[in-house]
């Protein structure tokens, strides 16, 4: 190309790269250096010599979270979580999302019920009438209250219905002939089937399950019970040092509030950054999927 | 006679019907409880509500007072004005900047610099406003957080971000704009991705240098995107971001910080009146609601936008 020579596009160039090299760094730089403050001595991290990289590298504030029951408490039940959470929400997103991708000749209240879950995509009842709800169906202070109340995620099914939508009739015909049930059909022909768009949902669900935090705070009655995200709260956000014993204070003193709480925001983020290849592929088919659609 | 001679019709169809029904029963019980129950829970803004009576119990009427008090309270009305100019600060900027960034990353030639930077740029959307929130108390901090130290450099500040009025609102928009713009490129970033190649070489002909193309070619591609994104985006009238305003505002930020989700939260939970709460509540649900409904049904008109 002719024009690419020309100043103002060769200067158009450089200022692109260096804006986008500026953004990227600016979402990159952040967790580097809470993690190099987690990996630095207590004396570098609070005297504000650490910017990128760890000053007097220690792994003490690890081995200090690594002692702690109530971080591994809090731990288990976030992944207890996820495989509940993430469990129910895939079949329920399933089994809902099956008969409603029907046409309407072949399920004739289709309609209806796609109205009802859509309905609650507009309406809500807000914070105090389901805090009740749960209250008075006795799932407060239970693990439950974290999984069942959202347990039919309304926007996932819409994107699995819109996906199932697009396999071959034929393949369903032909079962039907040769007497399958329903059931079948929808375990044998349409989830095989469906895999990337089913992957695409189980991570919005598992991510939606690893992040959440206000139902831990809202639901449970004592802090062990806390998901990692509410207990992580109580740590960085109130800075309420909960459920500390004797041990514990004497501990503090050696690695420092700062580092220690760098090292859980980090050990906290750590399953999302593992997953992240997958995330970014899936979620962003799920992005394009959900919005774009004709 | 009639009637008898269609009922085995019925009969076969409602049969072959059946297992829909069944596989939809236990989902729509769910979103019964735990959806369309709370629904009916909003009655509490109009009572004296004891939670030891229990929902539909036999509570106290008080017709608007609830409605009443909140209106006469001043936290209540800067909750709502906080809300609404976080909210609209945040709708556009959250249109601007995706928009121009995804022109802007499309126009990268070089495949792998522009592949990581959009690994970068997405992945603050995956981390909760918890880890955030932790990162951010710890690099804004007034006495030894990263950016003040940066600042410093050149003789600015030390800003305590969160901690003042003067800087609160800033700081919500900036950090939300900050965490989502990347993620919010994508759906740009696939409308351009599906733009004809033949423009930009047409146009290229006709003599359109770079920016002329970006103007004229690119963008006109994206009105249909960009408009079903300012439309779904007027859902968020009253939505300034709870997760993120309850990890990061304090007492002294009310004035400027306070918002309706996090009022709700401190007048229901906390001090425990749960009817005034409702009322905001439902304040908050109804005006929504309206507003999601018709930008649903603008999409619906003007983009051709079809949920299911």
């Amino acid at each position: 190309m002719v024009e690419s020579k020309h100043w103002s596009s060769r200067l158009f160039v450089i200022v692109n790269y260096a804006v986008m090299t500026f953004l990227s760094l600016s979402c990159l730089i952040p967790l580097i250096h809470i993690f190099a403050i987690s990996l630095s001595s207590s004396a570098a991290a609070t005297g504000g010599l650490v910017i990128l990289w760890p000053v007097n590298f220690t792994l003490e504030s690890y081995a200090y979270v690594a002692r702690r029951a109530a971080f591994w408490q809090a731990m288990f039940i976030s992944v207890l979580r996820v495989f509940v959470g993430v469990g129910l929400n895939m079949l329920f997103c399933i089994v809902c999302a099956y008969p409603l991708s029907k046409e309407k000749s072949q399920f004739r209240m289709r309609t209806f019920y796609s109205w009802y879950f859509f309905l609650t995509m507009l309406v809500s009842g807000g914070l105090i009438p389901l805090y009740m709800v749960i209250r008075q169906t006795g799932l407060m202070g239970t693990f439950w209250a974290l999984v069942i109340p959202g347990a039919v995620p309304v926007y996932n099914i819409i994107l699995l219905l819109n996906f199932f939508r697009q396999t071959p009739k034929e393949l369903e015909e032909a079962a039907i002939i040769d007497g399958a049930s329903q059931w079948r059909i929808m375990w044998q022909i349409y989830v095989p089937t469906s895999t990337a768009a089913l992957a695409t949902v189980a991570l919005l669900s598992t991510v939606y399950h690893w992040n959440e935090w206000f139902n831990g705070i809202l639901y449970m009655k004592t802090p062990d019970q806390y998901p990692l995200q509410s207990y992580l709260r109580t740590i960085v956000i109130d800075m309420k040092l909960t459920n500390m014993g004797a041990n514990d204070w004497q501990a503090l003193a050696l690695v420092s509030d700062k580092t220690v709480k760098c090292a859980q925001i980090f050990l906290a983020s750590l399953p999302i950054l593992v997953a992240y290849p997958f995330l970014q592929r899936y979620f962003v088919k799920g992005m394009v999927l959900g919005s774009v659609k004709g | 006679m009639q009637r008898t001679h269609l009922r085995p019709a019925r009969l076969k169809a409602f049969r072959k019907e059946l297992p829909f029904h069944l596989m939809l029963l236990p989902a729509v019980i769910l979103v019964f409880i735990y959806m369309y129950v709370p629904l009916g829970g909003l009655i509490i803004a109009f009572q004296k509500f004891i939670p030891a009576k229990g929902l539909f119990g036999e509570q106290k009427w008080v017709g608007l007072d609830n409605f009443i008090y909140l209106y006469r309270l001043p936290g209540a009305i800067s909750a709502l004005r906080n809300t609404v100019i976080i909210a609209f600060y945040k709708i556009i900027l959250h249109l601007i900047i995706p928009i121009t960034v995804s022109i802007l990353l499309s126009e990268i030639k070089s495949d792998p610099f522009r592949r990581t930077a959009q690994t970068l740029i997405y992945l603050p959307h995956f981390l909760s406003w918890i880890i955030m929130g932790g990162i951010l108390i710890d690099i804004l901090s007034p006495t030894d957080g990263i950016v003040n130290r940066f600042l410093g450099l050149f003789g600015v500040g030390p800003y305590f971000f969160l901690g003042s009025n003067d800087t609160f609102r800033f700081t919500i928009i900036f950090t939300d704009v900050w965490k989502e713009f990347g993620f919010n490129t994508i759906v740009y970033l696939a409308a351009i991705t599906n733009i004809d190649p033949n423009q930009y070489e047409a146009a290229t002909i006709d003599g359109a240098n770079r920016f002329q193309r970006m103007i004229y070619v690119t963008l006109p591609n994206m009105r249909m995107i960009i408009v079903l994104m300012m439309v779904l985006s007027l859902g968020n009238v009253l939505n300034a971001g709870f997760d993120q305003v309850f990890n990061l505002y304090s007492k002294q930020v009310y004035e400027t910080g306070d918002i309706l989700d996090t009022f709700i939260y401190r007048i229901g939970l906390i001090d425990a009146q749960f009817g005034v709460a409702t009322a905001m509540g439902m304040f908050k649900s109804v005006v929504s609601t309206l507003f999601i409904s018709i930008s649903y049904y603008c999409a619906y008109r003007f983009a051709d936008y079809r949920i299911f």
